[in-house]
């Protein structure tokens, strides 16, 4: 059993020599053992972070395609409920948004131009801003969720609206407002815990353009979590 | 051996439908042995052919055929267009009733299936429709999901509680086919049956005078004997004291029931008159309140003989 | 002789002996156990975990077919009958089938297949079992609780209106597509990004393969029911109007939503199955695989037009006659390609070497089955006959036929193939054979039946029935407890190899993929070195058989 060129496979040993080169994982601190480059690391967190996105999208797409559908069955209702919503104070919320995608691609910049802590100062600026305009965005929530309470506009059975204009099936309408904007409400608070913790570490300081994975995937989601408010504002709020 | 296999797989054909879909799933049943025949006579014959003798037995390299693969892609896909223009013609063709069909109303509920008919008359548990006249199905639920089949006819159809399905049949052979429900339903699912009674021309029209025929001439505790079958009661009530969906009917003869709301009843004829026409007035203790009315679904005569029977049930 | 093995390549230098992962003296102790990361060790937590999920839905299998051994109320009342066969359903849908290939098997063998040293996100594979068992452990308490008897579809209406511990056992099922969208994400990234040197998409194992396409549709159709399961919940709890048809909701919706993901979870169980098969024919045969990319792209075929299928559930449901027309069409395209494998494998046991060793027996058994599992789909994808056929005992043998005729018999297979790799330990080869012949045959008793039955107009999830079925049903029964003994052999046949000398060699089969060329059970990195690829897999003129080999 020796004839080693007859076997379908060669080892070629890990920890010899003239490989010292490639291991970058030797030096970096956040080098996993089971990836070969750091580069093969980042490849795979972001097609794992794209991949959690398609999910999400799929999750959101269930509760689109259920409000398109209830939507066409109860028009009437829909389009009376929806005079409920304050499209300016939607719109706010999508500018507070778009802003802080806007700052969250600053920070990713910062983050991947970070060489001996030279972006280190524009990383967290713009983090802190992204992190204050997301709360910007649960304030005004808050305010109009406050209001729907008052008002008795709520889902399903807890509907209380009994206004002139109230219409049946409306509590269709809040199901759907509360439940969507409800999901997009915690993802949002998903992604502020998620950048306070980017915050803590980069005040530590351990992200540099030579590894700042996190920063880059948070980014990623935090896109996401603006694309679908610009998709729930015009059909929650505009729609006639 | 056609009809023999066609027997071991299907119930008598009644109804015109039944005939199509038949000689389609005869065609599809022998695609399937003679393909299962290739399979399995292929795979044996290799493990024989090519049992391993030696430790150093050699074997071909064939990484692949293009014309054998071209083949079992193309003839079974051939195959299958084959059988789903076909499947999809026969159902096309059955799809909607043809003009002139009698109409019947199906009400389903938990777990009895009522039949309303053109004069108006409501009978619970029995469709009678006369043979070679084609009939149609308009049905709908009270409840959750229920589903008409009938294996006989070859048809079957959701009964949905928020709009009108409908099927339709036309009957070839006289006789009785059984209606079990085939959409899950919980607790009285498996019980939840009713039957067609396809029956002479003559004999519908003397159904439509006279009522059920089965029901004449029978001595009141007879009659209500049966309609304990018909008409769904034995789903929820025993006739041997053990405790079902409602009430055991043995030994209840003048009994005190105690109510849900405290009050007591007891068990006479009024006291089983309302129970089975306002049946939500008296909710016996231990049970829930999932009755459904026979307002206006029972005659008189079937009243008098449920009572008679409860009474005999010593 | 564990040494001598194919490629002496592989043990460079002098390490004779590496500890394997189990004796590991780094990793000792039930708490490094809980909190590995390694993917093999998650592979065997997931291994007992499915096994103990298949034994429950096993022992209510068993009362369900008791119950029905003659017409009437036997033991149990209709009351819990309806619940025996929904815990069944459920138990043997979510928490055995979709995990099992996948999350223990796929687990353990996958990286070593790719010559990797663990999958792409360890510790995502670490949450993803803990999220499996917090599921697992919500689905009991709904037992406890209250019981569900829904069925494993929770149709609406009636999943609204009835009592019991339904939101409990919908949760369950909401957290448990968590494990299995962890379990997909990582397995895309790993075989994306942790192929061994020269290993190309066309030098993959065919087991990837299966694996990868699963884990496309476990992304891609799990979020729909998780959202389905949200509104169902929602639904129940707050009236919120989208399924109940007393408030204005549509019921039918919920079947759509429903089975959007039920469709492709059949493939979520059956790909695996294939792909099992797909690695065990060729080894067995000691012969190239026949029609390598056909069955490769096949599965991946399934798997997307598998998501375009989901009406064929629904012919009778009152849907569109142009809808129906279309799924109709779409589920006979869907046939080809399992076609085409059935045919591939067959052709790759010509002018082979076989030899009938336990897992190649669950191999031929499983081309059996599933033919016939995939041959009465045709009577069901065809309209009209399916408006017969439908909701009878004819659907409920012909999805046994696929899912134990095809998945569990593949899985019996795959864990016979592993076993020494595993755990280092031969089984005794006898007893398993008689184990899989007793399955073979008490599996046809049960089920064969059951076609007769449902065409004849034998409705499912009865508890009783017509006189005229109570031959057949008898029949169908006593081929439940041999099928029960055959399992029970297996299982006590490989467990008892766990008490016995660590005796297997590296390559007991003479298989030519990467994880036959490490030790047996593999070091805790896998490898001792990083291995490359030079030739296709399964391609048997430049691969040594060991002398160990079968």
């Amino acid at each position: 059993m020796s004839q080693a060129h007859d076997a379908s496979l060669i080892m070629q040993d890990g920890h010899g020599d003239g490989h010292g080169e490639g291991h970058a994982h030797e030096h970096h601190p956040f080098h996993q053992h089971h990836f070969t480059t750091m580069e093969q690391q980042f490849d795979a967190s972001k097609i794992g972070m794209w991949l959690f996105l398609a999910t999400e999208i799929l999750l959101f797409g269930g509760l689109f395609v259920g409000y398109g559908i209830m939507q066409s069955r109860h028009l009437e209702a829909f389009v009376a409920g929806h005079h409920h919503l304050d499209w300016k104070l939607g719109a706010l919320n999508t500018c507070f948004l778009l802003i802080s995608s806007f700052t969250m691609v600053m920070a990713v910049w910062a983050a991947s131009n970070n060489r001996n802590g030279n972006k280190r100062g524009v990383l967290i600026t713009n983090l802190l801003l992204t992190l204050g305009f997301a709360g910007g965005f649960m304030v005004v929530k808050y305010f109009e969720y406050s209001h729907k309470l008052h008002d008795g506009l709520l889902p399903g059975k807890f509907f209380s609206y009994t206004g002139p204009d109230a219409v049946p099936n409306m509590f269709v309408f809040f199901s759907f407002y509360f439940m969507m904007t409800g999901l997009h409400g915690f993802h949002v608070l998903g992604g502020m815990g998620a950048i306070t913790y980017l915050i803590i570490r980069s005040i530590k300081g351990d992200y540099s353009s030579e590894y700042f994975t996190p920063v880059d995937l948070i980014g990623l989601y935090w896109h996401l979590v603006d694309l679908i408010w610009i998709y729930l504002f015009p059909l929650l709020y505009l729609i006639t | 051996m056609n009809t023999w296999l066609r027997d071991l797989f299907l119930p008598s054909a009644a109804s015109i439908k039944a005939q199509s879909v038949d000689d389609l799933f005869m065609f599809i049943l022998w695609l399937n042995i003679i393909f299962f025949i290739l399979i399995a006579g292929l795979t044996i014959l290799f493990c024989i052919q090519y049992k391993r003798r030696s430790a150093n037995q050699k074997t071909a390299h064939i990484e692949h055929h293009t014309v054998l693969e071209l083949t079992w892609t193309v003839l079974p896909l051939i195959l299958c267009l084959i059988v789903f223009f076909w499947g999809f013609n026969t159902y096309m063709q059955a799809g909607v009733a043809p003009d002139g069909a009698m109409e019947i109303q199906v009400t389903a509920k938990k777990w009895i299936w009522s039949f309303g008919y053109p004069d108006g008359s409501v009978a619970i548990g029995k469709l009678w429709v006369p043979v070679n006249k084609p009939v149609r199905l308009i049905m709908h639920s009270e409840d959750v999901l229920h589903a008409f089949f009938v294996p006989g006819f070859r048809i079957k159809q959701d009964v949905l509680p928020n709009r009108y399905t409908e099927t339709w049949f036309h009957a070839t052979q006289v006789g009785d086919y059984v209606i079990p429900c085939t959409e899950y339903c919980g607790k009285g699912h498996s019980e939840m049956k009713a039957v067609v009674k396809v029956v002479s021309q003559q004999d519908y029209e003397k159904f439509l005078e006279e009522g059920d025929p089965d029901e004449k001439g029978l001595p009141p505790e007879k009659l209500g004997a049966t309609l304990y079958v018909n008409l769904g009661c034995s789903t929820c009530h025993s006739i041997d004291g053990t405790k079902g969906q409602g009430p055991s009917w043995k030994g209840i003869w003048s009994a005190q029931h105690k109510m849900v709301d405290g009050k007591s009843f007891l068990v006479d004829e009024n006291y089983i008159r309302t129970s089975i026409l306002q049946p939500q007035q008296m909710i016996v203790e231990g049970f829930e309140g999932i009755m459904p009315s026979y307002q206006g679904q029972i005659r008189e005569r079937q009243l008098v003989a449920l009572i008679a029977y409860i009474k005999s049930l010593k | 002789m564990a040494d001598v093995i194919a490629s002496p390549a592989v043990h460079t230098g002098d390490h004779g002996h590496h500890a394997d992962y189990l004796s590991d003296p780094q990793h000792k102790g039930i708490w490094s156990w809980m909190t590995t990361v390694d993917h093999k060790r998650l592979g065997v937590m997931y291994l007992w975990a499915v096994l103990l999920a298949f034994l429950v839905g096993g022992v209510f299998a068993l009362l369900v077919r008791l119950e029905l051994m003659n017409p009437g109320e036997d033991f149990m009342t209709a009351e819990q009958y309806n619940q025996a066969f929904t815990l069944h359903g459920a138990i043997m849908v979510f928490l055995f089938i979709i995990p099992s290939i996948p999350a223990a098997l796929g687990n353990f063998v996958m990286p070593l297949m790719l010559g990797a040293k663990d999958v792409a996100f360890p510790r995502l594979n670490l949450a993803s079992f803990w999220v499996y068992v917090a599921g697992a452990v919500m689905a009991v308490t709904s037992i406890v609780v209250g019981g569900v008897d829904t069925g494993w579809t929770f149709y609406t209406p009636y999943s609204t209106s009835t009592g019991g511990a339904v939101t409990m056992m919908t949760l369950s099922v909401f957290v448990l597509g968590f494990s299995s969208i962890f379990t997909g994400i990582n397995f895309i990234a790993t075989v994306h990004k942790l192929r061994a040197p020269g290993m190309g998409w066309f030098q993959l194992p065919l087991f990837v393969w299966g694996i990868y396409a699963t884990a496309i549709i476990q992304v891609l159709a799990t979020p729909v029911l998780g959202i389905t399961m949200v509104l169902l919940i929602m639904e129940r709890a707050f009236n919120i109007g989208i399924f109940d048809a007393q408030i204005g909701g549509d019921p039918v919706l919920f079947q759509h939503f429903f089975w959007f993901y039920s469709h492709p979870a059949v493939y979520i169980m059956i790909l695996p199955g294939m792909a099992i098969i797909s690695e065990i024919i060729p080894t067995f045969s000691r012969r190239t695989i026949f029609g390598y990319r056909l069955i490769a792209l096949s599965s991946v075929a399934i798997a997307l037009i598998g998501f375009l299928v989901w009406g064929h559930h629904m012919f009778t449901s009152g849907q569109s006659a142009l809808a129906a027309s279309i799924f109709s069409f779409l589920t006979f395209l869907v046939a080809i390609p399992s076609g085409i494998k059935i045919f591939n494998w067959i052709a790759t046991m010509y002018k082979a070497s076989i030899s009938l060793n336990t897992p190649m027996l669950y191999a031929t058994s499983f081309l059996l089955l599933f033919g016939i599992g995939g041959l009465t789909g045709i009577f069901l994808g065809a309209l009209s006959v399916d408006i017969h056929l439908h909701d009878t005992y004819f659907v409920v043998a012909h999805f046994h036929y696929v899912m134990m005729g095809g998945t569990v018999i593949a899985f019996l297979g795959g864990l016979h193939y592993w076993w020494p790799k595993m755990f280092g330990r031969m089984y005794n080869e006898t007893v398993a054979r008689i184990a899989c012949a007793l399955v073979f045959i008490g599996f046809n008793m049960t089920f064969l039946t059951q076609f007769f039955m449902g065409s004849q107009g034998m409705p499912r999830r009865y508890y009783t029935y017509l006189d005229q079925f109570q031959p057949l049903h008898q029949f169908s029964t006593f081929g439940s407890w041999v099928l029960g003994a055959g399992l029970l052999i297996a299982a006590v046949n490989l467990m008892g190899a766990l008490r016995g000398p660590k005796n297997a060699p590296d390559n007991p089969w003479g298989g030519t993929t990467l994880e036959w060329q490490t030790q047996s059970p593999p070091i805790t990195h896998n490898f001792a070195g990083q291995p490359a690829i030079e030739h296709n897999p399964y391609d048997y003129r430049y691969f040594k058989v060991p002398s160990d080999a079968v």
